[in-house]
């Protein structure tokens, strides 16, 4: 097939609006852009840059020529032949998605022979194509379904029907989340394409040659036969399964969430999805906190009405006075926590604790810079180096992992010689991008392309900086560095200490480009970036359950905290605890995943393990919205604020949880001053004015101040302790959080894993 | 190049078996080209024009000749089958379009069709021709033509036989 090849070639010089824009932006260098060549397409002229396609000069005017197999975003197949169109003095059409623009063409995609062409492919497309539009899950919403009313013939001519049929091909079972329906196939190759291109995965391919060949076509397996694209309300929304904040549409109907899927994003997602954040939304209907509880006498949880459970929180909190703290949990939304943040301001207390810890030595939370991912994600095709420190992206973040393979696809393979450089730029119309060098610090895991796993003890940073280790040399040959560190490794003892290692690393790059950053953090989950704006505007916080070790309370509030990160044993004995969050974990299947604090008080109850952690945890519990449910801001690990919208209500009793506190606030005699999302946002602005810039990443600078500060820090770095990612295995990734854990599609998908491991194929 | 295609017969290949008079139709450029029948052979010159000039093309210059004990209807049939077979199933017109035609002339070999649908195969066929990425798609294409174009006369009498055993039959 022409794939590869074909794809390279027309990238080389083809550009498309988006490369257009990004390598604008990332040329450094003065490569020539050759001249634009004159084309006319159905008599109006547009200039495009040679190597441009048929079909992308026809977009440019607004024609859009109809497509099957083409993908913008996949190496050109060419084979689907819809794309057809004809070009004056040329004998036979020419497929307007492969085939290169020349000067003076006169494109024609309106004629008699293009529309003939098309009507053509579309009677062959269809004539093994079942008629099972109206059972089929994509009928309404499907691209055969609408080119073949737009182009295809108005009757139908297959009499072979009557004599022998249409071809059919046996279903294939490719695990809980695609369904295929292998006699529907159209051939486009897209999945297979997308498979090895984009997610690295050559799972998909084709078998047998002809009319015999077989692949089929791919639905959501979770999603079949539940909804019709008419009948579902369509909700734009941010994920927030991850740190990355996927942009995705919420499908609803009938008050329920149908669907996940995404939506674009050029500067984060692009079009794609992470599985988990596509798929887990059915744990949003599962083990759900629809009511209030409070724990009687006996120590059992009991339902009560809002009033009762807020009087009695209210009443525990007034007789705590400052002797409150809180834990944030991974979905935490901004409001919540500014919410949160000023009530325990109000109340004398100051701890507000995140799950997962953050350093506070050297900079601390201060500047921006120590804990975001700098250069942001988009620009993370265009390293020609990448150091992973103790991460790893494919499965904490896949998209920021697909952006690095992107680049390791598409850059340029083989370097030229220094000397011809300029040759070659001018010849390929572009800058000279190599592939990038990706090594990593860590245990080793799949990336899914090739890097080097320089091994995992954390003295290794320090060898790099003096030079002592083979890869510092590489290291500062880079022109463009990128050094992401995961966010677990700032829960070890030592984590200040090789940050600021890593700090000292990144500013002994031999980078010029003021705008390109080198270090990067990132982060596993969605709320922990506007959790240190809460941070700073305090000032004496702690993240990380630390201080609530330390500290005396007596009432300690939990927002969606589900980590196991503090254990009843920790507090002192006569702490209230009250549970603020969406899910209520009960499942024991999977042991090694970390039980919610409050899951463990009902193990303890109801299954008689983890007696050790103490009897009951929480106290109360105040039902919360899921990221569904809520109009809520969330930071992505770039630092990028995004909201989400209600796209159905919270089930049963639950509230938004900012209006929990809100509402708590007001009995306790500590009112905060915001009665509706308008004057909690305007809290936000004050509090820092870009977490209500959505969709807007501001830069975050003082790198070279916050490495000075690091160079404070008492402690040395542990390296009998190798670094380590806690999720390391496919099998690890489907279920981390509350809603992933819910999530029986997950369950499954852990089970296909296990299942395909221990099968002899 | 540029000799009489009945010069190269007779003279230079020994012939055709039974003699000259006994000649149904002859691919001139190996099986990928339109036939053409007797009465075109006669005045056929075998190079490039001269076989476009009467509607079929050089191509590798192996030629197929078949005397009148050929079932024709039947040799093109087995000749799209062999394209089927080799067809790679990429690209969409050849994949479905030849599957399609072998399927509709192999009913036309029995004559299990209406004579409407040698029009059909004929679009079909058009279709097919050079909206493929390669070749193999017109070379599919192009022995239909020629039949369709020759011997139309005998895919329609076979019809009427069918037909009409089909009729009694019944009755």
């Amino acid at each position: 097939m022409l794939r590869i090849t074909l794809g390279k070639i027309i990238k080389g010089a083809k550009v498309s609006p988006k490369y257009v824009y990004i390598t604008t932006r990332a040329l450094s260098g003065p490569a020539k852009p050759p001249e634009n060549v004159e084309v006319f397409i159905d008599d109006k002229p547009v200039h495009v840059p040679p190597g441009t396609t048929v079909l992308q000069a026809a977009a440019l005017v607004g024609v859009e020529i109809p497509r099957f197999c083409y993908h913008e975003r996949l190496a050109v197949a060419g084979n689907c032949r819809m794309c057809l169109v004809e070009v004056e003095k040329s004998p036979k059409p020419v497929a307007a998605c492969a085939m290169p623009v020349m000067k003076g063409w006169r494109i024609k995609t309106d004629s008699e022979l293009t529309r003939k062409a098309r009507e053509g492919v579309m009677e062959f497309l269809l004539v093994n194509h079942p008629l099972d539009c109206p059972i089929c899950d994509q009928g309404g919403e499907c691209d055969l379904q609408d080119q073949s009313m737009a182009f295809g013939s108005d009757r139908s001519r297959f009499t072979d029907i009557d004599f022998s049929g249409k071809r059919a091909v046996e279903d294939k079972d490719i695990g809980p989340l695609v369904k295929t329906i292998m006699t529907r196939c159209i051939h486009c190759t897209r999945c297979i394409r997308f498979a090895s291109e984009v997610a690295g995965v050559d799972d998909l391919g084709t078998t047998g040659r002809g009319n015999d060949m077989q692949w089929g076509a791919l639905t959501s397996k979770p999603y079949s036969f539940t909804a019709r694209p008419w009948e579902i309300r369509k909700i734009d929304s941010i994920d927030v399964l991850d740190a990355v904040g996927s942009n995705i549409i919420v499908s609803t109907r009938t008050g329920e969430v149908m669907r996940i899927v995404p939506r674009v994003n050029e500067e984060i997602n692009e079009e794609w999805l992470a599985d988990k954040s596509r798929f887990a939304y059915d744990g949003l209907k599962r083990q759900r906190l629809v009511t209030p509880m409070i724990r009687d006498n006996n120590g059992e949880l009991k339902p009560v009405d809002w009033e009762a459970a807020i009087l009695t929180v209210a009443k525990v909190i007034k007789c705590a006075g400052p002797s409150i703290g809180v834990i944030a949990g991974g979905m935490a939304d901004a409001e919540v926590l500014v919410a949160a943040k000023d009530l325990l301001n109000r109340l004398g207390s100051e701890a507000l604790c995140t799950e997962h810890t953050f350093p506070l030595d050297g900079s601390g939370t201060d500047l921006r810079s120590s804990y975001l991912l700098n250069n942001k994600i988009v620009n993370a095709e265009e390293a020609d180096l990448v150091l992973l420190i103790g991460t790893n992206p494919r499965l904490e973040a896949p998209l920021l992992n697909t952006r690095l393979r992107k680049g390791w696809v598409h850059n340029d393979l083989d370097p030229p010689k220094l000397a011809f450089r300029e040759q070659w730029e001018a010849l390929a119309g572009k800058e000279y991008k190599p592939r990038p060098v990706v090594a990593s610090i860590g245990p080793e895991v799949d990336l899914r392309y090739p890097y080097e796993n320089l091994g995992s003890n954390p003295d290794l940073i320090k060898q790099i900086i003096t030079g002592s280790h083979t890869f510092s040399r590489k290291f500062k040959a880079a022109k463009r560095p990128l050094i992401i560190i995961g966010s677990e490794i700032f829960e070890r003892p030592d984590g200040a200490a090789i940050f600021a290692a890593v700090q000292t690393l990144a500013t002994k790059s031999s980078c010029t480009d003021e705008n390109w950053k080198v270090l990067n953090v990132l982060h596993k989950v969605a709320s922990q970036v506007s959790l240190y704006y809460r941070l700073i505007m305090g000032g004496l916080d702690t993240p990380g359950v630390d201080k609530i070790r330390e500290g005396n309370l007596k009432v300690l509030l939990l927002i969606g905290a589900d980590e196991c990160s503090i254990n009843k044993s920790d507090l002192p004995k006569d702490c209230f605890i009250i549970y603020q969050g969406k899910l209520f974990i009960f499942n024991a299947e999977f042991g090694k995943v970390p039980f919610s604090i409050f899951h463990k008080t009902i193990k303890h109850s109801f299954l008689g393990h983890h007696g050790d952690y103490g009897a009951s945890i929480a106290d109360a519990i105040l039902p919360g919205a899921a990221y569904t449910e809520k109009q809520a801001t969330y930071v992505n690990t770039e630092g990028r604020a995004q909201e989400t919208l209600v796209a159905v209500s919270p089930p049963g009793r639950a509230r938004e949880d900012w209006k929990i506190i809100r509402a708590i606030s007001e009995v306790v005699g500590a009112k905060l001053p915001y009665d509706n999302l308008n004057e909690i946002r305007d809290r936000l602005d004050q509090v820092a004015p870009h977490l209500t810039k959505y969709g807007y990443a501001e830069d975050a600078n003082y790198f070279k101040q916050a490495e000075q500060l690091a160079q404070s820090i008492q402690g040395n770095i542990d390296n009998c302790t190798p670094l380590d990612v806690k999720i390391k295995v496919l099998e690890d990734y489907f279920m981390t959080d509350a809603i992933s854990r819910a999530s029986p599609t997950m369950a499954k998908c852990v089970q296909a894993v296990l299942k395909q491991k221990q099968s002899k194929y | 190049m540029s000799i009489p295609l009945k010069e190269l017969i007779q003279l230079h290949a020994g012939d055709v078996i039974g003699g000259w008079d006994n000649l149904l139709a002859i691919i001139p450029g190996g099986s990928s080209t339109p036939l053409i029948p007797k009465k075109v052979c006669e005045e056929a010159i075998m190079d490039f024009d001269g076989l476009v000039a009467v509607q079929t093309s050089l191509g590798t210059a192996a030629i197929i000749v078949m005397n009148k004990q050929t079932d024709i209807v039947k040799a093109i049939a087995r000749l799209i089958m062999f394209y089927k077979h080799e067809s790679c199933g990429q690209c969409t017109p050849c994949r479905e379009g030849v599957n399609w035609m072998n399927k509709m002339i192999y009913r036309f070999v029995d004559g299990n069709a209406k004579p409407e649908e040698i029009d059909m195969l004929w679009e079909i066929s058009k279709q097919v021709e050079g909206h493929s990425i390669c070749a193999l798609g017109d070379g599919a294409a192009w022995p239909v033509q020629g039949l369709i174009r020759h011997f139309r006369p005998e895919l329609e009498e076979r019809m009427r036989k069918f037909n009409e055993t089909q009729r009694a039959a019944a009755n």
